[in-house]
């Protein structure tokens, strides 16, 4: 079921205060239009790369949707994170061309390479890793998306070597 | 001179040909490159491969030596499997060039812009001669992507210069009345092209039935449907056609607003939405009065999806436009009674919305003209997995599943046996090849237990377990099912242990009959299509497949050694010259033998995990 995704013992992860006063004009462009739960929950994500625990207060207090509302849209919809996450998320698709076209091999190398789980983030705060269904590239696949870019007709190696090339940058 | 400067100099000097002889002979096709068009193909797919670096790189050598030509961005073609492409169009006609990378563009600018010597080694699709490829374009019938590839997408000129608006400007211009426009679409024979085939024309007259102040039409763009991306390329290369579709259909059953509900993961397509409701709205195509039909206003926007596969089915895609979690309620009533807001709401998915202009402008008839009687016109297939030629392809309704693949799309990668194709995704089903022969329209697709759905179609070949297949969709329904209905939510839980257990060597006797009681009962007791479909990968693998299965219970041997568990590894002594490699590699250091000497594997410590079996390079791990 939807729920299940969420990691729980993830949730304990200590989180940084937000600034919060960011969302505000957020707030106000969605305060009092109908169906505004989900934008505002993008619009919390696309600034923090997550939904801090506080800003579901705020958003709570000042415009009235439902704390449990809010939380049983964030848990439901793939999209939305209630943790933070890395600089660089990678999603490694796993639809069923790249499933296909071996997809676990990609998620076992960057496992390895990054010393991480599938749905962890790296100690240094670097990368994140995650699963996704279909990038709409399948005739690529295995594909994996790391930001904006999308790189296709990977294997386990490419995959490393890419890792490296981004630390490499990160490290100049 | 060098001849970057000689460009120049002619661009600057009138009368060239006097001043320096031997520029009498550049002349002449410098005047041809001003003609020259040169268009890069930038569909997400493209870019992928590199796409966007060869447009750069185009770009500099054009502004670096100052070359006249024009050069142009569209989107996807559907040949995937030849990217990055790029088209050159001159005076004799186009040339589509195919896998091209930065050091193939300066040879293609040296050879056919500046000397005008196509390239034929590097051409996939001319309009003069006939390529290997041509078996991939020459039996389709592109009318949904009629545009796909041949437009500039951020441009609605280029829409409107190929037919674009022209239907609803008939409809304003000819006072077609609303009714007829419904007619229209129904004798066309268009069906949903989402997945349920329900007829789009009579969808509308249901909408259109019921008086309300405010209607809604929804453009489904959440394509869920792992394996399938023609809505993304649809709405990557030609929005303006879905758009245009929406308003037809607003005027059709008078709606007021419109929502196109696309998937966060198409980053792309969302922009050139964006641009292109901007564009369709300074032109008149939304707004109040649009094109002087009096008291049709209509306008629209984007949602983003947030990623739920459940979004799919209407009641749900409706909640979570509203905000809601996307749980899908029962029916009656329907969305054409009570919809989005509780108001009177006609859903329809991309493909089908980007039929509609061509319909209007070009008849019912020629559209009913394609097809087989039950199931009219062209429908678009994502030919992926283990298929020579990966990409999109638009053949009319009645080809056979066998022409698609083998014709079209080339046949099977590095020569393998085919093994079966996968249609309609995690609520379709496996295809073998013993029905290769049917044909694609909905109610033979239907009889094979698999669904026509979206139009993916993922071949498989004998390197692909199907017990492997049917887990893997049923982990996917299981995670995706919204957890109202208690059989869909527990009941696909229970068959992913099942089919777990089954490839990790634990299958019972009984685990087939089980599998199978519980997908009938989760067909039955679900409230909305994805709980009714989601047993079909598990039920059509284990009717055309059952072989498999029982290898797998009762001799614990995956036939396609996939599943890891199942395998046995061992060295070919033969073979094996001891170089240590496996050993040095064993994380469980289960391979016993010194330098030079053949090396054993105690099967008591192996994992299967396989990695002396990638790290040898003397091919002497058999694995059975
Ligand atoms: S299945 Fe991986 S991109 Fe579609």
């Amino acid at each position: 079921m939807r729920i299940t995704r969420l990691n729980t013992d993830i949730i304990e992860i200590e989180q940084e205060k937000a600034d919060l006063l960011s969302i505000d004009p957020l707030i106000e462009k969605y305060r009092n239009k109908k169906g505004n739960m989900i934008p505002i929950l993008q619009g919390i994500q696309e600034i923090f790369g997550y939904i801090p625990r506080d800003a579901f207060d705020k958003v709570s207090d000042e415009t009235g949707l439902e704390l449990s509302d809010m939380y049983g849209v964030a848990t439901f919809y793939s999209q939305f994170r209630l943790n933070p996450v890395g600089k660089h998320i990678i999603k490694v698709c796993h639809g069923t061309a790249c499933h296909v076209q071996n997809a676990n091999a990609l998620t076992d190398a960057l496992q390895d390479a990054l010393k991480i789980n599938d749905g962890e983030t790296t100690e240094d705060g670097l990368f994140t890793l995650e699963s996704v269904a279909c990038l709409g590239c399948c005739s690529l696949a295995p594909v994996m998306m790391i930001g904006e870019e999308t790189y296709g007709k990977l294997t386990g190696d490419k995959a490393k070597k890419i890792i490296r090339d981004i630390k490499r940058q990160e490290a100049n | 001179m060098s001849q970057v400067s000689g460009f120049r100099f002619q661009v600057a000097n009138p009368k060239p040909e006097t001043q320096n002889p031997k520029l009498k002979t550049q002349n002449p096709k410098h005047k041809k490159m001003e003609k020259i068009k040169v268009i890069v193909g930038l569909g997400s797919c493209g870019i992928a491969a590199g796409a966007k670096k060869v447009f750069d790189k185009i770009k500099h050598i054009q502004e670096t030596e100052n070359l006249e030509f024009e050069l142009k961005k569209t989107s996807c073609i559907g040949m995937c499997y030849r990217e990055p492409l790029v088209e050159v169009i001159d005076e004799t006609g186009s040339f589509m060039y195919g896998e091209i990378d930065e050091d193939k563009v300066v040879e293609i600018v040296e050879k056919h812009l500046k000397e005008n010597k196509p390239i034929k080694d590097y051409v996939v699709k001319a309009d003069t001669f006939k390529t290997i490829d041509n078996t991939f374009i020459d039996d389709q019938v592109k009318i949904t992507l009629r545009n796909c590839g041949y437009i500039d997408p951020e441009n609605i000129e280029e829409y409107e210069a190929r037919d674009g608006y022209r239907a609803i400007k008939k409809i304003a211009g000819q006072n077609v009345s609303r009714l007829d426009v419904i007619q229209t679409i129904i004798n066309s024979g268009l069906r949903g092209r989402g997945g349920g085939g329900f007829p789009t024309g009579l969808k509308w007259k249901f909408a259109n039935n019921n008086k309300a102040e405010d209607k809604y039409i929804i453009c489904n763009a959440d394509e869920g449907d792992p394996g399938a991306f023609m809505d993304r390329s649809v709405l990557e290369g030609d929005p303006h056609s879905v758009i245009e579709g929406m308003i037809i259909g607003a005027y059709a059953i008078e709606a007021t607003g419109g929502v196109i509900y696309c998937r966060a993961e198409y980053p792309l397509a969302i922009k050139r939405l964006e641009i292109a409701i901007v564009q369709a709205r300074k032109n008149g195509y939304l707004g109040k009065n649009i094109l002087g039909i009096h008291g049709f206003n209509f306008d629209l926007y984007i949602k983003e999806g947030a990623g739920a596969f459940v979004c799919g089915e209407e009641t749900a895609l409706i909640a979570s436009v509203e905000g809601e979690r996307g749980m899908p309620r029962k029916r009656p009533p329907f969305p054409a009674a009570s919809g989005l807001w509780k108001q009177p709401t006609n859903i329809n998915n991309v493909e089908t919305l980007a039929n509609i202009p061509w319909i209007i402008i070009n008849s019912a008839n020629a559209y009913a003209k394609y097809g087989t009687e039950k199931s009219k016109g062209t429908k678009v297939f994502a030919l992926v997995g283990k298929i020579k030629r990966s990409g999109l392809a638009e053949v009319p309704m009645g080809m056979t599943i066998r022409d698609v693949i083998f014709k079209i799309g080339g046949g099977i990668q590095n020569d393998k046996k085919f093994k079966a194709v996968q249609m309609g995704g995690p609520s379709g089903g496996c295809i073998p090849e013993h029905l290769l022969d049917t044909i694609v329209d909905y109610d033979s697709v239907n009889a094979t237990g698999a669904i026509m759905g979206s139009g993916g179609m993922v071949v498989m070949d004998e390197d692909t377990c199907m017990i492997d297949v049917a887990k893997f969709f049923l982990d996917f329904t299981q995670k995706e099912s919204c957890g109202k209905c208690t059989f869909c939510r527990v009941g696909t839980k229970r068959m992913l242990e099942i089919l777990t257990r089954i490839t990790e060597g634990e299958g019972e006797d009984g685990d087939i009959e089980k599998l199978e009681e519980l997908a009938y009962q989760i067909k039955d007791s679900s409230l909305c299509g994805l709980g009714q479909t989601a047993p079909n990968p598990v039920l059509t693998t284990i009717k055309y497949f059952r072989h498999e299965y029982e290898a797998h219970i009762y001799d614990k041997k995956c036939p396609a050694k996939v599943c890891k568990k199942l395998l046995t590894y061992e060295v070919d002594p033969e073979k094996c010259t001891g170089c240590t490699v496996c050993a040095i590699n064993c994380p469980t250091k289960a391979i016993d033998g010194s330098r030079k000497e053949v090396h054993f594997i105690r099967q008591d410590d192996c994992i299967q995990c396989g990695s002396c079996f990638t790290k040898c390079k003397f091919d002497a791990i058999k694995v059975y």
